[in-house]
This record gives C-alpha cells, sequence and structure tokens, in this order.
C-alpha cells in the first residue's frame, strides 16, 4: 500500500534520511521506532510531502506519490496525526472535526464512540482543550477523513500517564476496525505489543526491521535506548 | 449637533474602510501576500462604476456591475502576475504591487483623463434625513448601512459556513490545512477575488460622495493599510475594529485638532502598537 524506495530527505544541509525503504500493507499496524532526532517526524513529513525527497521515491496504492502537493496526498487517502496536534485555534471542535470529512465508513457516531470526551465538547474551541483531548480530536480529525493510510506521529506525547493509557486502549481497538496505520513511537513495550511490523530508524537510517517478536535486547540496546524516559 | 453629524462622517468613512480593508487584512492573514495595487482596484471600481452608470443610465447597475469587473480583474491579474510572486519574499510583492499602483494610475488617466468625474446618488437616497434638527444626506446613511451589512454578511460566510472553516483553518495553519485535504492556493484565489469585488464595491459606492479622479486611490490606500496594521492583520473582528477607530479618529482629528489632522492616526496606530504590537485582534498564524 504505501512504499518508500531509498528515500533521502535533508534539512538544508543536513542529511536527515539516508536511503529509507519501509513498506506499509493494506490494514497493519506498522510502528517506527528510533531515539529524538532518529529522523522519525521527517519521515512521516516526507510522505505527506512537508518534506521533500531529494531522491527516492515514494509510492501509495502503486502511484507515486514524492513531490505531489499535500492536499493531493491527503486527498489520495493519506490522514496525518502531527507531533503537535495541531488542532486549529480558531475553529471550534466540530469544525475541526468535520472541516475535511470525506464520506466513509467513519462517522460522527463511530469516533465519538471511540472518544465519548469530544461528544461534549463540540462547541468548544479547538485551542480551549486539554493535551489529551486534542490529541482525541486530532486523532478523530484525521479518522473522518477516511483515510486509506494513518500517520501518527508519537500519539501519547506529553500527555499525563492515566491518559496515555486510554489513548493506547483507543489505539489498540483502532488496529481490528480501522485503515493501515504508520505510528511513530519512542516506547518499544508498546509498540512490540500492537504493532504487526517494526521498522527501527536510527541516525535516519533503517537499522532494523521485522516482526515485534523478532526485537532483540541489542537492537534495542543500541538504537532504542534500555530504558524509554517518558514512561 | 456637530459631534452627532461628525460621528456620522466618521462611521461613513469607517464603512469604506471595512470594504477595503477586510480583503487586503484577510488575503495578508491567510497567504502573507500584501497587494499595495489594492487601492488601485478601489479607484477602477469608481471609474468602472461611472462608466456602467453611464453606459446603463443607472446607479445600481453601476453599483452591481463594477464590483464584479473589479473581481473579474482581480482574478486575472492574479492569474497573469500575482501568482508568480506569491511565494517571494514580501519585499518583492511590495515592489511588484507597488508599481502597479503607477500603472493603474496612468492607465486611469489615459482612458479618463484628469478631471474628475462623479456618478448621481440614487434617487432613493437622493434627499436628507431629518436628525435632531440637522439635514444629513441620505446617501452617507446609506453608505453605513452598507458597511455593516456587508460586515454581517462576512461574518455569516466566515462564522457559519465550511468555505468560512476552511478560510479560518487556513490563516490558523495552512500547513496543517493542506494535510487534511484542503487546497488552500483555491481557498485562498477565492478570497483574493473576493477582496477585489469588495474594493471595487467600495469605490463605487464611494463615488457620488468622493471625486474620482487619478490618484484617488492613494491618501485611502494609507488608511486601509493603517487599518490592518492597527486591527491585526487576518481578522474580520479587526478590520472592523480598525476600520472604526481609523475612520473615527481621522473625522474627528480633523475637527478637534485641524493643524495636526495629518498626525492623528498616526499617532494613533502609534499608541496601539505601543500596546499591542501584533495590533488588536489578529489572527492567531501558525507559518
Amino acid at each position: 500500500m504505501l512504499e518508500l524506495c531509498g528515500v533521502n530527505t535533508f534539512y538544508g544541509a543536513s542529511r536527515i534520511l539516508r536511503d529509507v525503504s519501509l513498506r506499509v500493507p493494506p490494514g497493519k499496524l506498522v510502528a517506527l521506532l528510533g531515539r529524538n532526532g532518529a529522523g522519525k517526524s521527517t519521515l512521516l513529513k516526507t510522505i505527506v510531502g512537508q518534506a521533500a525527497a531529494q531522491s527516492g521515491r515514494v509510492r501509495f496504492d502503486g502511484e507515486d506519490i514524492t513531490s505531489a502537493q499535500p492536499w493531493r496526498i491527503a486527498r489520495a487517502g493519506i490522514a496525518y496525526v502531527p507531533e503537535a496536534r495541531e488542532i486549529f485555534p480558531s475553529l471550534t471542535v466540530a469544525e475541526n472535526l468535520f472541516l475535511a470529512r470525506r464520506a466513509g465508513e467513519w462517522s460522527g457516531e463511530k469516533v465519538f464512540a471511540l472518544f465519548p470526551p469530544l461528544k461534549a465538547r463540540l462547541r468548544h474551541g479547538g485551542g480551549e482543550l486539554s493535551g489529551g483531548e486534542q490529541q482525541m480530536l486530532a486523532i478523530a480529525r484525521a479518522l473522518l477523513q477516511n483515510p486509506r493510510l494513518l500517520l501518527l506521529d508519537e500519539p501519547t506525547e506529553g500527555l499525563a500517564p492515566v491518559v496515555v493509557d486510554e489513548i493506547r486502549r483507543r489505539l489498540a481497538g483502532l488496529k481490528t476496525a480501522g485503515p493501515a496505520i504508520l505510528l511513530v513511537e519512542q516506547n518499544h513495550a508498546f509498540a512490540a505489543a500492537i504493532a504487526d511490523q517494526i521498522y527501527v530508524l536510527g541516525k535516519g537510517e533503517i537499522r532494523w526491521h521485522g516482526a515485534p517478536a523478532g526485537l532483540r535486547a541489542d537492537v534495542v540496546g543500541a538504537w532504542l535506548g534500555v530504558h524509554d524516559v517518558r514512561d | 449637533m456637530v459631534f452627532l453629524i461628525q460621528l456620522l462622517n466618521g462611521l461613513q468613512l469607517a464603512a469604506l474602510l471595512f470594504l477595503l480593508s477586510v480583503g487586503l487584512s484577510v488575503v495578508f492573514g491567510l497567504m502573507r501576500f500584501i497587494n499595495l495595487a489594492h487601492g488601485t482596484l478601489f479607484m477602477f471600481g469608481a471609474y468602472l462604476g461611472v462608466a456602467c452608470a453611464a453606459a446603463f443610465d443607472s446607479f445600481w447597475a453601476a453599483f452591481f456591475l463594477a464590483p464584479l469587473l473589479v473581481a473579474a480583474g482581480g482574478a486575472a491579474l492574479y492569474g497573469i502576475l500575482l501568482r508568480h510572486i506569491r511565494r517571494k519574499s514580501p519585499m518583492q510583492q511590495v515592489l511588484v504591487t507597488f508599481g502597479l499602483i503607477f500603472i493603474g494610475f496612468d492607465v486611469a488617466r489615459m482612458v479618463w483623463g484628469r478631471f474628475p468625474y462623479s456618478i448621481a446618488e440614487p434617487a432613493v437616497f437622493a434627499g436628507g434625513v431629518q436628525i435632531f434638527g440637522q439635514v444629513y444626506p441620505a446617501y452617507r446613511l446609506f453608505l453605513i448601512a452598507l458597511g455593516i451589512a456587508v460586515m454581517a454578511a462576512l461574518y455569516l460566510g466566515l462564522e457559519k459556513t465550511r468555505i468560512g472553516a476552511m478560510v479560518r483553518a487556513g490563516v490558523d495553519n495552512r500547513r496543517m490545512a493542506a494535510a487534511l485535504g484542503i487546497n488552500v492556493e483555491r481557498v485562498f484565489f477565492f478570497v483574493f477575488c473576493l477582496g477585489c469585488g469588495l474594493a471595487g464595491l467600495a469605490g463605487v459606492a464611494a463615488a457620488p460622495v468622493f471625486p474620482v479622479f487619478p490618484g484617488m486611490d492613494m491618501p485611502i490606500l494609507i488608511l486601509a493599510l493603517i487599518v490592518v496594521v492597527v486591527g491585526g492583520p487576518g481578522s474580520l473582528k479587526g478590520a472592523m475594529f480598525g476600520s472604526l477607530l481609523v475612520g473615527l479618529a481621522d473625522t474627528f482629528g480633523q475637527v478637534v485638532f485641524p493643524e495636526f489632522a495629518a498626525a492623528t492616526i498616526y499617532a494613533l496606530m502609534a499608541a496601539v502598537l505601543m500596546v499591542r504590537p501584533t495590533g488588536l485582534f489578529p489572527a492567531a498564524t501558525v507559518h
């Protein structure tokens, strides 16, 4: 479904991604792990067209989207939940949700069933939400685009532990019923628990990939750190 | 009662400034695009109004046609020229659109000459209205009502429609709006044309009150730019309060401190910027 072949992305003169190749099969959850600064967010930005790949190809359902305009990539069926959530503060929660809604399986009802707190907040401004609510809104907004691929950039970052647990339960639930997911995570234990495939990114290169069960201590030690400081 | 008359004069100027500055402000908020030729569109709105009024012998024909013609002209200008400088530095945008002011000035002078024109006000608003024993021109009250009506329409359009939400989303965060599949370029083009049309509307609406001549655009362009700075770019509320403040300050400044008339609005701008460096109601923009 999504395929990256030998992608190189630069910020100015510094090379952030080196020959990255990665696949996300339809309906699967693929986790992308790595330390801060490994290039995980840049990889997602390259897919959605916010960062330009210098060389290499990004294909989605066989179509080359490497230098497509971001709004066309979104319309092709890729939804993106950025690390900073990027809720529109001048829009209400309802407007944030339904602004980019496209017909499909995900409806308002279904999204509120997944994230009940949003329903009570529909008339509030996007800027009035707590961090956890903003994250729920950002994921719900992406789901209402009815994407075939969902990109999630560290959905639990900066949230209170109890909220982290809740978001993780929802994500695990999403896996069975939702689109293909490419999930960027710092917490490899959580990723290993829900992912079908894992890629480990270190200093801009894919260092390891495979099924979660195969993620061994040496890879974890070398590229992911012994403990996740956030957990 | 002089106060009341001046208040109405101030409101009338505010109404015109609002029509002119709202397009300027939202276009800048959405795309950081500066179109100094916005005043030129105002002037062409007035001239095209004069031409339409003569051709159809009707104020109302001019009133409805001139804004459409100016909007179409704005669309053409955008397609031919402005599209290419959209992503350039503000300095290049300022220089190119500043050049357009001179071109517009010469075109107006070649086509219509140096002498001022005017449009007769429509018969309905030809007379005066008694207000507290004073006679006030009905047409000027119509201008105030027009400003309020356009403001209400824009408010509803911006706050209650999906395309309005897209505009606000684009002003908030263009990159994220695009990531949701919104073609921000097209939204921008739509807003740009609407802004041009409103500048044209301001021009034709001003034609029965102000003389129509080459260069009529400069004083009001400067006022409109001050409105954007004082109100804070990108928001309807900013354009509204900015217009009110500048319109009233300019009018009362000329009555109360005639010797400092030219300085009043600059003093106002400086005072506002000292307290609120980004203007009164700037849009919360992420770029």
